[in-house]
């Protein structure tokens, strides 16, 4: 190894080092992306995985994972989307395609965006329980980078989750070890894979944990906080660092809970939000509800990645994940999203539900209508639909939406009065 | 009491007084680009009308998309809530009102008391809207005003299947040089509207009676397609398009 490449690895490591014992979000993303671009160097592998997919036996094998969509919420919310998207329109890509897609697309050839593009995949693994478009889109850029890719597939659970399924989806879990085993070339741990699914799940808990504060009156944070502090458990699951940081996140919001520190200082409305976010948008939907006296308190988003601890055996990870990453919010029938949309209801109490119909996610957003109904009948509390994209800025009229804002919050106002 | 509401839309302004709940006067104007001018304009216009001068009005409430650009308001109001409040004062006994703007068009359900219960928009598209409306007239070289009537002799209105506005004037210029009679094309043109605004008053749910407000309440056409695609009469008050500043200056006289 050539000199120059040797002292550059050894500034890195001295600087990851010192970065880590910082426990702050940006250090740990600084340091985690730092890792990923200088694994080559390192030797070690990077596989790109999509945001619902089983990163626990990555980790057991010492890979770095990464996530094109953990990155177009980066580029979204550094509003460089709209170029990126452009870009991938004018290879040829449909304006109507996911506009995490686009951006990851173009990325990778121009290598832009906040980080200067992701670190160059070994392996890339995808599984559909988020949506369809991630088939096409990791065929496309396994073609581009002429790297393998494992495809876990998750049938849809319109109701329930047939034994037929389990199996199917179970048997495939073996497939994907086998998968790992040959690009990494060494055997898995399978101590070390226990070890990892501990962590996991302990890092979800703590995640619940630290949503559910937002139960009390005023939330110590709000949904905007918790779109911030989500990029751990997505990226980073089943590591030690995601569990400390949890912990002392949740320290944190239990001492504002008893000092009585609200994310808004005047909390007098309780709202839920539905879907992404619109990532260069959530400062000014998180001022504009603000000036309202409102606070999203949760949303079905970022408690999609603790939402199924339930289908998880402590002891037995690796063969239970198989239900856990089935059964996922987006990979489940309307009647069981309303059921769940109408707990947080209860459990959060809030006055209406903002909804973001988003051009991006059609598996999302389709239903929304549906959920909306039932939520109104079984509830009673009013909703707020804003037509917007998570990345791509185009798809956002500032004076339409905050004309629905206004207008929602006068009706929620008016309820109360 | 004097109050006055000021509705500053993207086509048109329009301003009303109101006297203890009365209303003495209401007057319409081009938007243009400066909306806070317009505002102010309307208003002064309206006062030179009615012989009176500004401080004799006690509080002004502004709504429509320009409510922010005017300065010498008491508050500003959504349209939501003062197109409610006004068909509400207009009569009482309205449950459903669909008022279509120059650029949005929206279903608002109303309690006993004229409070909204419930709302829904257009989404991010202009079609279904008063704009929509402007571009075909351009395109048929028709007076806007003229084209309510015009539709009513239609024979058979003519399809336009696009939901977009842009490729829905291409459709109308195709069916100009295919030589389809103006009276069927702009009855197609109202039916196209009806499907996209009948589609948004189901989702909210319609209970009548049912009271349309808004410019285009003007174009009869227009009303009649609603009518046949809903399926419930549909009432129009000769106020429709001053419904929301009567709103606003409603709600200008509720301030404390």
């Amino acid at each position: 190894m050539p000199q120059v490449l040797l002292y550059l690895l050894a500034k890195v490591k001295k600087l990851i080092l010192h970065l880590k014992k910082q426990k702050k979000m940006k250090e740990i993303m600084t340091v985690y992306y730092m890792e990923a671009k200088s694994a080559g160097v390192g030797g070690r592998k990077v596989a790109w995985i999509t945001s619902g997919g089983p990163v626990e036996p990555l980790i057991a094998m010492d890979v770095i994972p990464v996530y094109p969509e953990n990155h177009g919420a980066m580029i979204g919310a550094s509003k460089m989307g709209v170029g990126l998207c452009e870009t991938a329109e004018s290879m040829g890509y449909s304006p109507d395609l996911c506009s995490y897609a686009r951006s990851d697309i173009a990325c990778a050839t121009v290598n832009g965006g906040p980080i200067g593009g992701l670190p160059r995949p070994d392996m890339l693994v995808c599984c559909n329980n988020i949506c369809g478009t991630v088939l096409k889109w990791y065929e496309v850029q396994a073609r581009y980078f002429d790297v393998p890719l494992f495809i876990l597939d998750t049938p849809f659970c319109h109701v329930g989750f047939a034994e037929e399924a389990k199996r199917y989806v179970r048997k495939q879990l073996d497939e994907y070890i086998n998968f790992l085993e040959k690009v990494c070339r060494k055997k898995m741990d399978h101590d070390r894979m226990k070890e990892v699914g501990k962590l996991s799940l302990e890092g979800q808990r703590l995640w619940q944990a630290v949503l559910d504060t937002t139960a009390n009156r005023p939330a110590p944070m709000s949904a905007f906080d918790a779109f911030y502090h989500l990029a751990l458990i997505v990226t980073l699951r089943g590591t030690p660092v995601v569990v400390e940081y949890y912990a002392q996140l949740l320290a944190k919001m239990k001492d504002r809970v008893v000092k009585g520190i609200g994310a808004v200082p005047n909390e007098k409305y309780r709202l839920l939000w539905d879907n992404i976010p619109i990532w260069p948008r959530t400062r000014w939907l998180s001022q504009k509800f603000a000036a309202h006296d409102a606070c999203l308190v949760a949303d079905t988003y970022t408690s999609a990645w603790c939402g199924t601890m339930k289908y998880i055996d402590e002891n037995n990870f690796f063969d239970s994940m198989a239900e856990a990453y089935t059964r996922i919010y987006l990979n489940i029938g309307v009647d069981e999203m309303s059921r769940i949309v109408v707990g947080m209801v209860d459990k959060y109490q809030v006055d209406g539900i903002v909804m973001h119909s988003n051009r991006s996610c059609k598996p999302y957003s389709l239903g929304q209508y549906d959920i909306q109904r039932i939520v109104e009948k079984e509830r009673g509390i009013p909703s707020l639909m804003i037509e917007a994209d998570m990345v791509d800025e185009r798809s956002f009229s500032e004076s339409q939406v905050a004309t629905r804002i206004d207008a929602f919050m006068e009706v929620i106002k008016q309820r109360k009065s | 009491m004097l109050t006055a509401g000021i509705d500053i839309g993207s086509i048109s302004t329009k301003a009303a007084v109101l006297a203890d709940g009365k209303l003495l006067g209401s007057r319409v104007i081009f938007t243009g680009y400066n909306s806070e001018a317009a505002g102010k304009r309307v208003f002064e216009e309206l006062l030179g009308e009615l012989g009176m001068e500004a401080p004799a009005v006690r509080r002004i409430v502004s709504t429509g998309y320009g409510r922010n650009s005017v300065k010498f308001v008491d508050k500003a109001v959504t349209e939501i809530i003062c197109h409610g409040t006004g068909a509400h004062f207009l009569n009482p006994l309205i449950r459903t009102v669909i008022d279509i703007g120059g650029q949005d068009s929206k279903a608002i359900v109303l309690d006993e008391n004229g409070k909204v219960k419930n709302f829904a928009m257009n989404d991010k598209c202009a079609a279904g809207t008063g704009r929509f409306l402007e571009v075909m007239a351009n395109a048929l070289e028709a007076d806007l005003d003229g084209f309510g009537e015009m539709s009513l002799k239609a024979e058979r209105p003519a399809g336009i299947s696009s939901l977009c506005t842009v490729f829905a004037e291409s459709e109308v210029i195709s069916l100009i040089a295919k030589g389809e009679s103006r009276f069927n094309i702009i009855a197609g043109i109202h039916e196209s509207i009806a499907a996209r605004v009948s589609a948004l008053a189901n989702r909210v749910g319609i209970v009548p009676p049912v009271v349309m407000t808004g410019g285009v309440a003007k174009n009869a056409g227009v009303v009649k397609a609603l009518e046949k695609k809903l399926g419930v009469p549909i009432e129009v008050s000769p106020f429709a398009q001053v419904n929301g500043a009567i709103g606003a200056a409603i709600i200008a006289a509720g301030l404390r």
